[in-house]
């Protein structure tokens, strides 16, 4: 069977080659998160044994989920909307839902992007503006939020995010916020600008940069001191925590959203590609290529962490010398970090009451190396206070936003093309508005909701975002993909597809997953991940200097018109799949009724069908 | 002559027991005094000098001259007494009064003196406001250089005029290669099945009379030429670049 093609449609457009369309769809899968969430899962779940659970999701969940992706793309050659409608109209509605979370998911995940332009703007000063407090306004001393916290945190929360206290007092449009935003959208437009011409070419850039950066910092960060306590205490593995189900949870987890399955957008990328294409092999590359990325990214980012609890560590014994160097007068350089706890035990021994009443500070190197941070904090707040303890800051601080800008763009492509490319399958949009011109509506659209972010209170919504619209919708949209086409579809009709892209059929692994264990697993996450947020009511951090815990954040809980948008926020996406379904049940039993009555349709010649059908099965 | 000696040694003494109390009362109640802390080692680290009575002498003068600066009046080096030396460099200072040795200057003066001199006192010694540290004089704060334009802002300009450039070179070129396409082939890129030259011919000729009359404001000069070229001769688009991908 051939396509199908109207005379008045344009041609689908194609990938160049093929290692662009491995590189797209391994720079959507390979975002930011394989940065600041897997090295933080790695570190509290016990270091190297996480690794098990991890590995287990990806085999059992990820790879299957990704190839029927990948394979229904590549077969029915359109978008999520067309792909689901031609498989079961009453299917229909899952196109529509992971249409509806690729657009919320890119207008808060370019968000984020903002904010590494931003930091990317101010890195090209010296010193750089985080090193230092600003002063007061009467110019007698620093600002009070910027001495009782640091001045990372003061230039993440302050000078940029200028954040309210409480994600009710919205606060004010924050300029600068708001002009990188525009400046990110005008990126992805100009990358989109030609469809996937312009997309493709971008992404050999965007998805190659960000692991020439990781060896870069790799190679720097090994020969940083203190590189070695951070990857010990990250590898080292705790058996004992993989009794805990919390670990298996968050393993599944975050496999399944790393491999950013559900969004479309591996669908649209994969329906580009050639009818007869290898997709087991590109998914296999693809998941492993992710979950080494994450592996192979984790190593810079503990050692550079190890370097700055090092780094930490030795300031504060080195506040501790000069308090106790100042109070006994003795020489200069006579008491060291090395000599410490020897001068400190004789001179607790000879003067206890002194060394009482000092205010010395405990210094514990373990304690700096717990101060973890995955998510904003890690890029914004930990990494950018190690930046400026390693020689040539501006140089690291560059490269490193950079990379975040490359990685996140990559995945935005991937965002934007799930939305861009369902809207021309709905035909809402007339045939006469060029592709440029829905690019740019499309981008403006989402730019001007996306100023909602830009607000004071705006960290607070990516955040609620972030939590809600990136995980529930997905976890269910990605069920009925797989129960839509293992039993819907049939799983015979798809071995028989894939044997006329790849000429061979799945074997018995591939088909126990997407039968059953995949499914079955999905089930189990989602009803775990609702179990475990139902449980208790939603709260959030909030950064609130008149705390009395200040620099602590406060732990707030949401309004009651919050909580209403979240459950919005995960019930609008889904909320299509079973109205779809309704619809679509109804006419069917409309037409069937009507059938009945009406007789043979003579507009129907049913040979022709059967007749192709077997053609079909003649031809592979 | 016994009688002067004995009231000269008398005033000494008497001196000393008044000195000594002084010293006595500031060492414990720092009244009039101050205490100073020097960390040479880490300002200097290698070329760090030793601390003896020749930099104790030149630190005594600067603070004269602080002095002296301020208050406008001859202050002498002995005017600067220091005592309590630790092996840290940390010390004790006065500042005694030049027309009468045994009245201390107050502390209030020899603060101001010493704020309004510090960064001169801080080069003598090639010392800074955290190595040289007065106990109980707040060291001057720089405020932070601050460009006229900030230089985020220029880093901003320059990447949004890129964008932009970028952006309207490629709408320009998009527009542009449409206009040829259709001055080209006559057609608006529909694709049709085209099974012989001769509907190509019928294809292009029908197309390009319509275009002659429909752009007649066209002022694209290639696609007018074109144009012209079509009316004379066969369009055979065989060759020309409208489709990228043969049909099968």
């Amino acid at each position: 069977m051939g396509e199908e093609k109207n005379p008045g449609t344009e041609e689908r457009p194609k990938w160049d080659n093929k290692v662009q369309y491995l590189l797209t769809c391994i720079g959507f899968a390979v975002g930011i998160g394989n940065l600041w969430r897997f090295p933080y899962l790695c570190q509290i779940y016990g270091g190297g044994a996480f690794l098990i659970p991890y590995l287990i999701a990806l085999v059992f969940q990820g790879l299957p989920l990704l190839y029927l992706e990948l394979a229904i793309g590549q077969r029915l050659r359109m978008g999520s909307i067309g792909v689901w409608k031609n498989i079961s109209p009453m299917l229909g509605g899952v196109g529509i839902a992971s249409m509806v979370v690729s657009f919320l998911v890119s207008m808060f995940y370019n968000t984020i992007i903002a904010w590494v332009l931003w930091y990317f703007f101010n890195s090209f000063q010296n010193p750089l503006p985080w090193s230092q407090c600003p002063l007061n306004a009467n110019q007698t001393g620093y600002s009070s939020e910027c001495e009782k916290s640091t001045s990372v945190n003061y230039f993440w929360y302050r000078e940029t995010l200028n954040i309210t206290e409480d994600i009710g007092i919205s606060g004010s449009l924050q300029w600068w916020m708001v002009i990188c935003l525009a400046t990110a959208w005008c990126v992805i437009y100009i990358c989109f600008i030609k469809g996937i011409d312009s997309m493709g070419k971008a992404v050999y850039v965007t998805a190659t940069f960000p692991y020439l950066v990781l060896t870069i910092f790799l190679i720097r960060a090994l020969t940083l001191p203190g590189a070695t306590d951070g990857l010990v205490y990250l590898f080292t593995p705790d058996w004992e925590i993989l009794k805990k189900p919390q670990v298996w949870l968050d393993a599944a987890t975050q496999i399944f959203f790393s491999l950013s399955v559900a969004f479309g957008g591996l669908i649209a990328f994969s329906s580009y590609n050639a009818e007869r294409n290898d997709c087991e092999r590109d998914a296999l590359v693809v998941g492993i290529t992710n979950s080494a990325t994450s592996l192979y990214g984790s190593i810079p980012i503990f050692s550079i962490l190890g370097f700055k609890a090092r780094t930490n560590f030795n300031t504060c014994l080195e506040q501790n010398i000069l308090t106790l160097t100042n109070h006994f007068d003795i020489a200069e350089r006579n008491m060291t970090v090395e000599n410490y706890d020897q001068w400190f035990d004789y001179l607790n021994v000879t003067h206890p009451g002194d060394i009482a009443s000092l205010p010395l500070r405990v210094c514990d190197l373990q304690n700096f190396l717990d101060q973890s941070a995955s998510g904003t904090g890690l890029a914004f707040i930990v990494f950018t206070e190690a930046v400026l303890e390693m020689p040539g800051s501006q140089v690291w601080a560059v490269l490193f936003f950079v990379m975040l800008l490359s990685l996140g763009l990559s995945s935005m492509f991937g965002n934007v093309e799930g939305v861009l490319t369902p809207l021309q399958e709905l035909k809402l949009v007339p045939k006469w508005l060029p592709h440029e011109v829905l690019t740019a509506i499309v981008c403006l659209v989402s730019f001007l909701i996306g100023l909602i972010f830009t607000l004071g209170s705006g960290n607070y919504w990516v955040e609620v975002f972030n939590a809600y619209v990136g995980s529930v919708p997905l976890l269910i949209i990605a069920f009925c993909e797989m129960v839509g086409v293992a039993y819907i579809y049939g799983m015979k009709t798809f071995s028989e597809d894939i044997y006329f892209m790849t000429g061979r059929r799945p074997n018995i692994y591939w088909k126990a997953c997407w039968m059953v264990i995949s499914p079955l697993m999905l089930l189990v996450v989602f009803v775990a991940y609702v179990a475990l947020q139902a449980g208790t009511y939603p709260t959030y951090p909030a950064w609130n200097p008149n705390y009395e815990n200040f620099p602590q954040t406060e732990t707030k809980e949401y309004p009651k018109w919050v909580f209403g948008i979240i459950v919005a926020l995960v019930v609008v996406p889904i909320l299509s799949i079973p109205v779809v379904a309704v619809y679509n049940l109804i006419r069917c039993g409309m037409k069937k009724s009507n059938a009945n009555v009406s007789g043979p349709n003579p507009y129907s010649n049913e040979a022709f069908e059967i007749e192709t059908q077997e053609r079909n099965t003649q031809s592979i | 002559m016994l009688g002067q000696k004995f009231q000269t040694s008398v005033r000494n003494i008497f001196f000393f027991f008044f000195f000594f109390f002084f010293f006595f009362f500031f060492a414990s109640d720092a009244a009039e005094g101050f205490k100073v802390r020097l960390s040479i080692k880490t300002a200097l680290g290698d070329n760090a000098y030793e601390w003896n009575r020749n930099q104790r002498f030149l630190f005594q003068a600067a603070i004269a001259f602080a002095m002296s600066h301020h208050l406008d009046l001859e202050f002498n080096v002995s005017n600067i007494l220091v005592c309590d030396e630790t092996p840290r460099v940390s010390f004790w200072f006065v500042v005694t009064s030049p027309d009468d040795p045994s009245r201390l200057v107050g502390k209030e003066s020899v603060e101001l003196a010493v704020r309004a001199s510090r960064s001169r006192i801080n080069n003598i010694l090639l010392l800074n406001d955290a190595t040289l540290e007065f106990i109980g004089v707040l060291p001057t704060l720089a405020a932070p250089v601050k460009p006229a334009t900030p230089s985020w802002l220029i880093v901003f300009g320059v990447v949004i005029g890129i964008i932009g450039a970028g952006i309207v070179f490629l709408l320009v070129s998009t527009v542009v290669q449409k206009k040829r396409y259709v001055a080209d082939c006559g057609l608006v890129p529909i694709v049709a099945i085209k099974s012989d030259n001769l509907s190509l011919i019928l294809f292009g000729l029908h197309s390009s009379k319509e275009n002659e009359v429909a752009e007649e404001e066209d002022d694209d000069e290639e696609a007018q030429m074109k144009r012209m070229a079509g009316n004379e001769g066969i369009c055979n688009t065989s060759f020309s670049e409208c489709d990228r991908n043969t049909q099968m």
